[in-house]
């Protein structure tokens, strides 16, 4: 589904990636560890096109296209998805409205008023796009997004931070879903999910783990050894793990 | 009521102001206008009116096909007032020379809210009026539909002068619409209209004027309301299509306890606009409130978007916000918010921001799938969406639709 190859990214003047490889197949979901300020949320938004993310090495392989330069909202479109970790507040534009954006030219009313439901937006659909949404609001309003727009890869940017006990397991709930989970074959989902704390992977089954440290990944492994070794290890232990 | 101007003294007031310039805006040579035109025959049904002409109305809010969503009609054409009618109990709507004959009191109201000498224009309507319209909402009526008011100009380089009186008694309730338009191609014409709005006791008056005029004719209004305890004000005003000049700025004075006004603006100035509009509240009594919003929007015009609200009572509140977006390189937004506290108890506040579109805002939505041409007409489509708290649904929906007519014309 998704090939990173040698992948070099600058932002601000600042080169951030340095030759990250990356393969995810259809039907798995990777997650991405690393130390605040390691480039984790770099890495998403290069590969969902952000134009201020400027590709200087690589090529990223989506669903065997090269995307390297195709635009944010060609990708979008292409089938990559993401959930913003802090998205901007869009005034006046409601949030119904914006979730029918994400419908696209499909046309499926009442699945968008049960999913709201079942996340516990209701409320929130009159309301303009992320103005004063609590924390989880927010994460609950991406995902709603994401659901509607039916992403064949889904980049997460660290779903569960600031979500409290109770809605963590709602929100690990429909992460499987927009992943497929419940299929044990024939999925045509793929996810790559970023978590600092791991408390994600007690509700979502990730295969592998990546270990990202100064913008370069240091470790590849099945995802819950990674964790448990940075848990015991730190990610001072992974800088000096194997390659 | 404690003082009657004699007519008089307003004509003498107004032959010296007849010179006088604006304060604020261009100033405009009222020689180089004709003050005379053909006369419009009356019609009994309005629908009888050219069609061409009917649909220029309706893009402003005036149906006259059919008016059974609406509690009264006015229409005037250049000089020539050709249809008046009131369709419920409790509402009186007639030209304003033939109110001024009915009812002796109306004097009492003349130029109270506005000054005859604020400037040549005021005077000019004084000295030369041409029509207007009378609109009262009698003690205690509920006018479930909305009365329409049309100002139209069809005569070359016409200077049309009104002076309309609306008066809405005590706890009335009544919705207005003024529609306001010229023919699409009009050369050159210039309007003055001179509108005083008085709200009495625990009345509510909704005043929604929607201007639709053409990119030669210049626009001059004279706006004063007077709210009394308890009453509410709402005025809703949108100019989107082209228009040389348009200066405004009313004045609404709270000077009974709790009275409640709102302004709400929705601007766009193409090239070659101008537009010089903004809106004062003065809190002067007890626990009165105001709330002035606007929504200005360039693709080349120039927008002095103003807004003024000084409280001088204790326990007033007012809230100022003003928002623009600049969608072309050449537009100007010019945002000047102003409060005036004159007592320690006031709450007084404002937000204005001028920009363009932020680019975070147009890939958020891209990053769903969105062209930039898609996410960028998503914005502005909600940035003009007000939300008007009190806004009867039938006065919402009829704004909607020209916000909506306007913003197709511009993407
Ligand atoms: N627009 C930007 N301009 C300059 N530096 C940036 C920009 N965005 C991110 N960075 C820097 O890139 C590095 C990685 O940031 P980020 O990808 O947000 O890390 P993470 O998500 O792993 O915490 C940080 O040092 C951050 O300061
Ligand atoms: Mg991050």
């Amino acid at each position: 589904m998704l090939q990173i190859q040698g992948l070099s990214v600058e932002t601000g003047g600042k080169e951030i990636l340095r030759g990250i490889n990356l393969f995810i197949g259809t039907g798995e979901t990777h997650v991405l560890f690393g130390p605040n300020g390691s480039g984790k949320t770099t890495l998403l938004m290069a590969i969902m096109g952000f134009p201020r993310y400027k590709i200087t090495r690589g090529r990223i392989i989506f669903k065997g296209h090269d995307i390297t330069n195709a635009s944010l909202d060609e990708r979008a479109r292409l089938g990559i998805g993401m959930s913003f970790q802090r998205p901007p507040v869009v005034r006046g534009v409601k949030m119904r409205d914006m979730v029918s954006a994400c419908l696209g030219s499909r046309d499926d009313g009442t699945a968008v008023a049960q999913l709201a439901e079942r996340l516990n937006m209701g409320d929130l659909m009159d309301r303009d796009v992320n103005y004063g949404f609590s924390g989880g609001e927010i994460k609950r309003s991406e995902l709603l997004q994401l659901l509607v727009q039916e992403p064949d890869l889904t980049l997460l940017d660290e779903p569960e931070s600031g979500v409290d006990l109770v809605n963590i397991a709602l929100i690990g709930e429909m992460i499987n879903e927009l992943l497929q989970k419940n299929l044990k074959r024939n999925r045509t989902r793929a996810g790559l999910i970023i978590t600092h704390t791991g408390h994600i992977l007690d509700y979502v089954h990730a295969s592998k783990g990546y270990v990202l440290i100064d913008g370069t990944v240091r470790c590849e492994r099945d995802a819950r050894e990674c964790l448990d070794s940075i848990k015991k290890h730190g990610y001072e232990g992974c800088a000096t793990c194997l390659k | 009521m404690s003082k009657v101007v004699p007519s008089r003294k307003n004509r003498e007031l107004a032959e010296k102001a007849l010179e006088k310039k604006p304060a604020l805006g261009e100033d405009i040579d009222l020689s180089a206008y004709s003050s005379s035109a053909e006369e419009h025959r009356y019609q009994n049904e309005p629908s009888h009116l050219p069609s061409q002409e009917k649909e220029n109305m309706l893009k402003v809010g005036i149906t006259l096909d059919d008016r059974s969503q609406r509690a009264g009609t006015f229409v005037q054409i250049d000089r020539s007032v050709i249809h008046t009618s009131a369709s419920q109990d409790g509402v009186e709507v007639m030209s304003i020379t033939k109110a001024l004959e009915t009812y002796s009191w109306l004097e009492d109201y003349w130029w109270r809210a506005v000054s005859v000498d604020t400037d040549k224009f005021t005077a000019q309507a004084e000295v030369n009026l041409d029509n207007g319209y009378f609109i009262r909402a009698l003690p205690g009526a509920k006018v479930v539909y909305p009365v329409q008011a049309c100002l139209y100009i069809a005569h070359q380089n016409l200077a049309q002068k009104v002076h309309n009186v609306i008066i809405a008694e005590e706890d009335s309730e009544i919705h207005i619409i003024t529609g306001c338009a010229t023919k699409p191609m009009q050369a050159s014409g210039l309007h003055i209209g001179i509108s005083e709005f008085y709200i009495k006791r625990g009345a509510k008056l909704t005043f929604t004027m929607i201007h639709n005029w053409a990119p030669g004719v210049a626009v001059r209004p004279r706006s004063g309301a007077i709210i009394e305890e308890n009453g509410v004000f709402l005025s809703n005003y949108v100019c989107m299509k082209p228009v040389r000049s348009v200066q405004m700025y009313p004045v609404a004075r709270c000077v009974g306890e709790k009275a409640i006004v709102r302004f709400n603006t929705i601007l766009v100035a193409p090239p070659g606009s101008n537009l010089d509009t903004g809106s004062r509240v003065l809190l002067d009594a007890k626990g009165s409130r105001a709330e002035i919003v606007a929504r200005t929007i360039t693709t080349g015009g120039t927008i002095i978007a103003r807004g003024y609200i000084a409280g001088s009572a204790p326990d007033v509140k007012g809230h100022l916000e003003c928002r623009g977006l600049i969608l072309s390189e050449r537009g100007v937004i010019h945002a000047i918010p102003e409060l005036k506290g004159e007592l320690a108890g006031v709450d007084l506040s404002h937000e204005a921001a001028v920009g363009k579109i932020a680019e975070e805002e147009v890939e958020y939505l891209m990053a769903r799938g969105l062209t930039r041409d898609e996410a960028t007409a998503m914005i502005v489509r909600g940035f003009l969406r007000v939300d008007i708290e009190g806004l009867p649904p039938e006065l919402a929906a009829e704004l909607r639709h020209a916000v909506e007519i306007s913003e197709k014309e511009l993407f």
